[in-house]
């Protein structure tokens, strides 16, 4: 990347010991005393976030006071969506866990969303909302909601705190809970009252009062052997490669038993840049989307290894048909996910850094004693998928820009140590498909839940945690105009990311289904933001307004021009409105509850997969 | 579907029974009966759940119970190898016309009665889900006024105890 590097906020410090990790580190604080909500303060300090994102408000006002003096850089946001997707965007690009904090009732419910979509897609964030007085709980005050109640399905776990003594032991558990294991979202909530009483503060806290929480990370060198055999000896094995690889910091494990072990390697939505693109066992990504070879290979596979992948709906297709020749290996922390859809012949529980290294172990003396398999064949009937069926795209019929083209463009200009992060829809499809990533946390995007007006405010979180990397938000004209409020929290707290708009003038997807599925009869999906129509709103003079530059292409010729237009600023964020045809749909495609047999390379052609056997 | 009954060791903290109970209901398990009460350790406690499942989502109910950050252990406690009992009492219309019948009935099933009024008897009776099953039928004709039955609660034979086990294990695992 040629850009000069942006400079680091000093309020940006790097990581500061964790608890979980390091607990003789941290300085030892006893009996200090202090409110409540300088001990909220305090023990985040401790906790080791640098950053929270958040908006006060009556419940959580006491915590303010101390935060205004605290190291913690806090970055005001315009909804609390945008705390939570800014969470989960600093999280997934950093690794770290991401802070978000909120008042009561509609504070805290405005969290809802970004939570559920934390929880979805494993992403360590905690929240911290302020809840009403302990005497006033369950009278209906004002601004009062059961936030504990309500995010009780969509957290890992949750604390209701109304003694202050308990807030340092609370806020470690929920950053230990958060990070550790499975991550996912973990909420604090935190009535008033004990904010405002005194109370003495230690860290750490005496001991983790968590005993039931004992993750499994060490797998059971019984199940690696019996996966490192299957693998040594599979004629046609496909590592199924989810965002389980990404959490667990595996990369580099991952790409260690691809080389060893030969095998055809798919890496899902949630897994785009666990393993690189570049390297050339990689297949693509399966699934709805995914390419034909990734689709095919699993398929026809007779050795899946699924490794931190769920089995998702979207990856499976018709649960009954996927993959019917395979033997499965699960590798997952989670046991719950292991023979949840789909039965695994081979369970592995455990940390996928462990994993993959000790499978790396064994299968290398399984290859010592049986050397190594032949795998020609496979390679051969794949490497003729990827001849025959490669990601494309055709013209437009209506000669406006190709939404693919602005993408894949973007992607070769910005190249792959920029951190990408989609809305929900056509755009994060194609730019899943198009751009080729090299590195993992480089892909945010909402697989799971599927929420759109993630972009924003997610690459405002990156680019929080990673100042010095390029950060393109890439969003639909739908997904924009759910969260594009943040942009004056970027443009006035110094954190320049870059929009492309991939303005459709439509809900695209959603019109791609009623093209397909409900007879073009288009309702409710026109945007009018595109071409010949109202441009409400006219998302250049929209950011402009909002102290970004705004800028517009509507033709293939100036598309390069105005995407290293985008990348020269470097001192304000930049909204680019890539007016693009509405007709372009996302192939391949596996129409929803059909077999991945049944994949479409484009409207109305499926492979001739029976032909080339 | 089969009836399972698994015991639920939790940590006595506030919401934990809405924990295990929403978690059921979201993942669309049908609870068949449920009892939660304290155990000899202060800050453990207790869930008996009956559950109507096949065997493989059970393994799915198992692990996603074990997810929750309160729950300590889970032990499914087969038939044979556990007592089970349920608590039930039942009012049943008695005037002096009838009362002896119904006593007949109370000794027959070794009920108690526990509130006599001149129409009615409460009845109090424990018991596996058959015996009660039955002496609601033996009751019936008399005309049954109001029942209220608790979940049931079982512990499993032996003298082992699964909160030593528990305890055990947490121990190690600080």
């Amino acid at each position: 990347m040629a850009h000069v590097p942006h400079p680091t906020p000093p309020r940006s410090q790097p990581p500061k010991p964790a608890l979980a990790t390091a607990p003789n580190a941290t300085p030892v604080v006893v009996g200090e005393e202090m409110t409540g909500a300088a001990s909220v303060v305090r023990s985040l300090e401790s906790v080791g976030a640098d950053v929270i994102f958040g908006i006060p408000g009556g419940a959580i006002l006491p915590v303010y006071d101390p935060l205004f003096d605290s190291s913690i850089r806090h970055v005001l946001v315009r909804h609390e969506q945008g705390a939570g997707h800014a969470a989960v965007g600093y999280a997934a690009a950093t690794g770290k866990v991401g802070v978000c904090m909120a008042t009561s009732g509609p504070g805290a419910t405005n969290l809802v969303t970004p939570i559920a979509d934390a929880h979805m897609d494993s992403v360590p964030i905690v929240a911290i909302t302020g809840q009403v007085g302990a005497s006033m709980i369950g009278t209906d005050a004002f601004q009062e909601a059961d936030i504990v109640g309500i995010t009780m399905p969509i957290t890992k776990h949750s604390y209701l705190v109304t003694d202050p003594s308990e807030i340092p032991a609370r806020i470690a558990e929920a950053f230990h809970i958060a990070r550790t294991g499975r991550p996912g979202p973990v909420l604090v909530d935190i009535a008033k009252s004990a904010m405002q009483s005194n109370t003495t503060f230690t860290w750490p806290p005496a001991e983790l009062d968590i005993p039931g929480y004992h993750p499994i990370t060490k797998p059971h060198i019984k199940q690696i052997k019996e996966a490192a055999r299957l693998l040594a000896t599979a004629r046609r094995p496909v590592l199924y490669v989810g965002g389980g690889v990404i959490r667990a910091n595996a990369s580099a494990e991952l790409i260690e038993l691809t080389n060893l072990s030969g095998a055809a390697a798919v890496t899902t939505l949630m897994a785009r840049g666990a393993l690189p693109d570049s390297h050339p066992q990689n297949v693509g990504m399966p699934g709805m989307h995914g390419s034909v070879p990734a689709v095919a290979a699993l398929q026809r596979a007779d050795l899946v290894v699924a490794l931190g992948a769920r089995f998702d709906d979207r990856v499976t297709g018709r649960l009954d048909s996927f993959a019917p020749g395979a033997t499965i290996v699960h590798a997952d922390i989670d046991p719950a996910e292991i023979s949840k859809n789909r039965f695994a012949d081979v369970p592995i529980v455990g940390d996928l850094k462990e994993v993959l290294a000790d499978l790396t172990v064994e299968l290398a003396q399984e290859q010592a004693q049986h050397g190594k398999p032949d795998l020609e064949e496979w390679w051969h009937t794949i490497d003729d998928l990827r001849t025959t069926y490669p990601l494309g795209w055709s013209p437009t019929a209506d000669g406006l820009l190709a939404p693919q083209y602005v993408i894949s463009r973007l992607g070769e200009l910005a190249g792959p140590e920029t951190i990408y992060a989609a809305g929900v829809g056509q755009h994060q499809m194609w730019a899943a498909q198009f751009i080729r990533y090299e590195h993992p946390r480089t892909w945010l995007n909402s697989g799971g839940l599927g929420t759109m007006g993630y972009a924003v405010p997610a690459a405002m979180g990156a680019k929080v945690g990673a100042p010095e990397k390029e950060v393109w938000a890439i969003d639909g004209d739908g997904c924009f105009q759910m969260t594009n409020q943040e942009l004056a929290t970027c443009a006035l707290d110094d954190i320049p990311i870059k929009v492309a708009i991939i303005n459709n003038s439509s809900l695209g997807m959603v019109r791609q289904w009623q093209t397909l599925f409900y007879d073009q009869r288009y309702s409710n999906t026109d945007l009018n933001t595109g071409h010949e129509t109202a441009r409400i709103p006219d998302f250049v003079k929209l950011a402009e307004a909002y102290g970004c530059v705004g800028l517009r292409c509507e033709n293939a010729k100036d598309v390069d021009a105005t995407i290293r237009k985008a990348q020269e600023i470097d001192d304000r964020p930049v909204v680019v409105d890539f007016v693009v045809s509405r007709d372009a749909m996302v192939w391949p495609m596996v129409p929803s509850g059909v077999s991945n047999d049944d994949i479409q390379y484009a409207q109305g052609i499926g492979p001739a997969f029976d032909r080339d056997e | 579907m089969t009836r399972h009954t698994l015991s639920v060791l939790v940590e006595n903290k506030p919401g934990v029974l809405t924990r295990v109970s929403a978690l059921f209901a979201r993942r669309a398990f049908n609870i068949h009966s449920l009892a939660v009460g304290p155990t000899e350790h202060p800050d453990i406690s207790r869930i008996t759940v009956v559950v109507d499942v096949e065997s493989n989502p059970l393994e799915q109910v198992t692990k996603q119970l074990n997810k929750l950050v309160n729950v300590l252990k889970i032990v499914e406690l087969a038939p044979n190898t556990s007592v089970q009992r349920e608590l039930l009492l039942v009012k049943v219309k008695a005037d002096d016309a009838s009362r002896t019948a119904v006593l007949q009935v109370v000794e027959l099933f070794r009920a108690h009665v526990v509130d006599v009024s001149p129409e009615a008897v409460t009845i109090e009776a424990t018991g596996g889900e058959e015996k009660l099953k039955a002496l609601l039928a033996a009751l019936e004709p008399h005309g049954i006024r109001e029942i209220v039955q608790s979940g049931a609660v079982a512990i499993g034979r032996g003298g082992r105890s699964m909160t030593d086990r528990a305890l055990e294990r947490i121990a190690r695992s600080a």
